[in-house]
């Protein structure tokens, strides 16, 4: 605000510039993704084709029929939906409040247990798979839905608990101490004041943790057994043979599919990513 | 009100959803379940794996099997973690290169006494030697393919140079010499996909008589280049650093990769697996010509070498003697031979080699299934400390050297010196 009133404006063409830069990295970005695109409608002649084109010459739906007979990618997507939903849920219900008391009530215990998030975050995962491979044979959840949801929630949840320990410092102090003063209990205040403040921060975290869940490969490859159960990332390796060989066409085709769910989520919500709740709360 | 009972549905149906049971195993009544996890993946090979067990399951109502869909980009890593974890499938697919570790760590049944005679004999024994490691046998090879020249056939017709057949093929001399008439301009004779030189490399030199790798009195294994080691190399090396017949651009690629440029006929031949045949049948421009040679031979002839497909027991498999009755069943001549049609390899059974549906002209099956009786154990694949040695010594040597960074000298030195302190380590 303080700046219109200044007058510290970018120059003409220090603004070109910066547009330029920033339609030169969403080109960067997108051009993987189009590429999937156009080698998704493409016939198998067209993609041994020594120069490919960008529109396809011979569009066809082909490879997603064939995508669709091959392999169940419906179910797959269900598997996947459930298990990253459910995992993103509860991790966020789960890191709150734990972010809540580590941002507010800094002791031994809340430095020691930072210091362990981001320890944990050192772990490779080849060296966790075979004990928690273990472990969850043992509680009978390998080849289980909400065996691999846990283990979602757990792999997500150090990370999820450092970004909002971040938010929940941003939100000031004093919008809590105020609640206090009418009388709101701990819980209260988390539930009615803090809480919706951190909206933008829940969103992002749950986003996170569902992304991470649904691209998540080795652990659902490893752990779901049964075609059933088995989710997307798995599935689409099914396109894959031997020495990189890959039925390219319905490859692309599954996975263009594949990534519309995260595209949809992010439409719907990047507006609550940007929001600024916080404007004008207190006086500084 | 109406919230809270929708949001209470939604929870039971997300807890329905989730609640999941395990299977496998026996039984109250009795009747025994196998997992059998495949890696076939296209569609004609998927669906003669699922035909067949459907067979058996109809035929064998105390045997049943269940059809678990693996992949070959992550078979190792999975399979280490289920043998680990004591989950594995009873009956595994896999290819006999990744073995070693498994059989060696003891996870994979021997199989010697477990499968009928009758399936023992069909198999050469030169076939099972690719499943050998130590005493034992874990996998029964059963779909191998050869490399063979895929070549478009206007290009060769047009330079009027003698056609390879199996009874009279090139020489490695004779190949580098038709490459270098076939080239010109900005074609190339040949483009060697080389994105693995070590696997392609070691697998042609058994026709040259290389083995580079030698066993001594005492049961060491030692790397050597000798000659006869050098001949292979020296022909692509030379194909592309001396006469311009081979691509530069390709040695980097997957066999898919060089495909585009074959079919523009920028390549007049590209050396690939046999099945690669399913791809060009897909993916070639209409009316275009191809055909499959025989890759060069040399003093040993045609021979060279492979690592089949196989099928193991697990040895934590409660059934391993229904494990290896359903193997017999699937690995039947008939039903071998409708793998190997399914997968466009070619069967190791001697049975099923005679299948006339391996001796048809289309596709070239005949010159394919021709070749069977020359494929060989691919050399080291049992070498302890093999996959390092490829990793770090073989592999970057022979890329440099192909490109033409190195020397033949200084590739020797890497191979054999470099090479050897390696395998020392896992020899002690």
């Amino acid at each position: 605000m303080s700046r219109t009133r200044t007058g510290i404006r970018p120059s003409r063409p220090a603004r070109a510039g910066q547009y330029l830069a920033l339609l030169a990295y969403l080109v960067f970005l997108a051009f993987p993704f189009l590429w999937l695109i156009s080698t998704a409608f493409k016939p198998p002649r067209e993609l041994a084709s020594l120069h490919p084109t960008w529109i396809p010459k011979d569009p066809t739906l082909a490879n997603f029929r064939q995508a669709f007979d091959e392999q169940p990618l419906l179910r797959a997507a269900a598997n996947s939906v459930l298990v990253a939903v459910c995992a993103a849920l509860i991790a966020v219900v789960i890191a709150t409040p734990m972010a809540y008391v580590m941002a507010r009530h800094r002791s031994a215990l809340s430095r020691a247990a930072t210091g362990w998030v981001v320890v944990s975050q050192a772990f490779p995962f080849v060296l966790l798979i075979i004990p928690l491979f273990l472990i969850l044979k043992n509680l009978h959840l390998i080849n289980s839905l909400p065996g691999l949801t846990m283990v979602y929630v757990v792999w997500s949840l150090p990370f999820a608990l450092w970004m909002l320990v971040g938010y929940v410092r941003a939100v000031p102090p004093e919008l809590e101490e105020a609640a206090a003063v009418d009388g709101a209990g701990k819980l209260r205040t988390l539930v009615s004041v803090t809480a919706p403040l951190l909206a933008p921060g829940l969103v992002a975290t749950a986003l996170f943790a569902f992304i991470t869940a649904w691209n998540e490969f080795f652990f659902a490859l490893v752990l779901m057994k049964t075609p059933e159960r088995q989710t997307l990332p798995v599935i689409l390796t099914h396109f894959l043979g031997a020495e990189g060989v890959a039925d390219l066409g319905p490859l692309a085709a599954a996975a263009f599919l594949a990534t519309l769910p995260s595209l949809v989520i992010f439409a719907l919500i990047q507006r609550r990513l940007t929001g600024g709740m916080l404007t004008g709360a207190v006086k500084s | 009100m109406r919230r809270v009972s929708r949001l209470a549905a939604v929870t039971a149906a997300v807890a329905l959803l989730l609640t999941g049971c395990s299977s496998g195993g026996t039984a109250d009544d009795g009747r025994i379940t196998l997992e059998f996890q495949s890696l076939a993946w296209q569609k004609e090979s998927v669906d003669a794996n699922k035909q067949l067990v459907k067979e058996w399951n109809a035929a064998h109502p105390d045997i049943q099997v269940k059809y678990v869909q693996g992949s070959w980009d992550s078979v190792h890593d999975q399979l280490l973690t289920s043998f680990e974890g004591g989950e594995a499938p009873d009956v595994i697919h896999d290819a006999s290169d990744d073995l070693a570790d498994f059989a060696y760590g003891g996870y994979l049944a021997d199989l010697r006494d477990l499968l009928p005679a009758h399936l023992k004999s069909d198999i050469p024994q030169h076939s099972w030697e690719t499943a050998t490691f130590g005493d034992g046998v874990y996998g029964v090879p059963f779909l191998q393919e050869p490399r063979v020249l895929i070549a478009n056939s206007k290009i060769l017709k047009a330079a009027g140079v003698r056609i390879p057949t199996p009874e009279k093929p090139w020489s490695w001399e004779e190949f580098r010499a038709v490459t270098k008439k076939l080239s010109g301009g900005k074609k190339f004779g040949v483009a060697w996909p080389l994105k693995e030189p070590v696997s392609a490399t070691l697998n042609l030199s058994l026709s040259a008589g290389g083995r580079m790798f030698h066993r001594g009195a005492d049961g060491k294994v030692t790397v050597r280049f000798d000659a006869a080691d050098q001949v292979v190399p020296r022909t692509v090396h030379d194909q592309v650093d001396t006469d311009g017949s081979a691509s530069g651009a390709t040695l980097g690629m997957g066999g898919s990769d060089t495909l585009p440029g074959f079919f523009a006929g920028k390549y007049a031949m590209v050396p690939l697996g046999f099945s690669y045949r399913q791809q060009i049948v897909q993916q070639a421009p209409k009316g275009f010509d191809w055909q499959v040679l025989p890759a060069p031979a040399g003093r040993d002839g045609l021979a060279q070498g492979v690592s089949p497909q196989t099928l193991s027991v697990a040895e934590d498999s409660p059934h391993k003697k229904e494990a290896a009755q359903f193997i017999d069943f699937l690995l039947r001549p008939p039903n071998m031979v409708r793998l190997a049609l399914g997968d466009w390899m070619l069967p190791t059974g001697t049975e099923a080699l005679k299948d006339p549906a391996l001796h048809t002209e289309k596709h070239d099956w005949a010159t394919g299934t021709a070749l069977a009786g020359d494929l060989r154990s691919a050399p080291a694949q049992s070498v302890r400390g093999y996959a390092e040695w490829k990793d770090k010594v073989a592999t970057p040597a022979l890329q440099e050297y192909y490109s033409g960074s190195i020397g033949l000298g200084e590739l020797r030195k890497r191979l054999v010196k470099d090479g050897n302190l390696v395998l020392a380590r896992y020899q002690r």
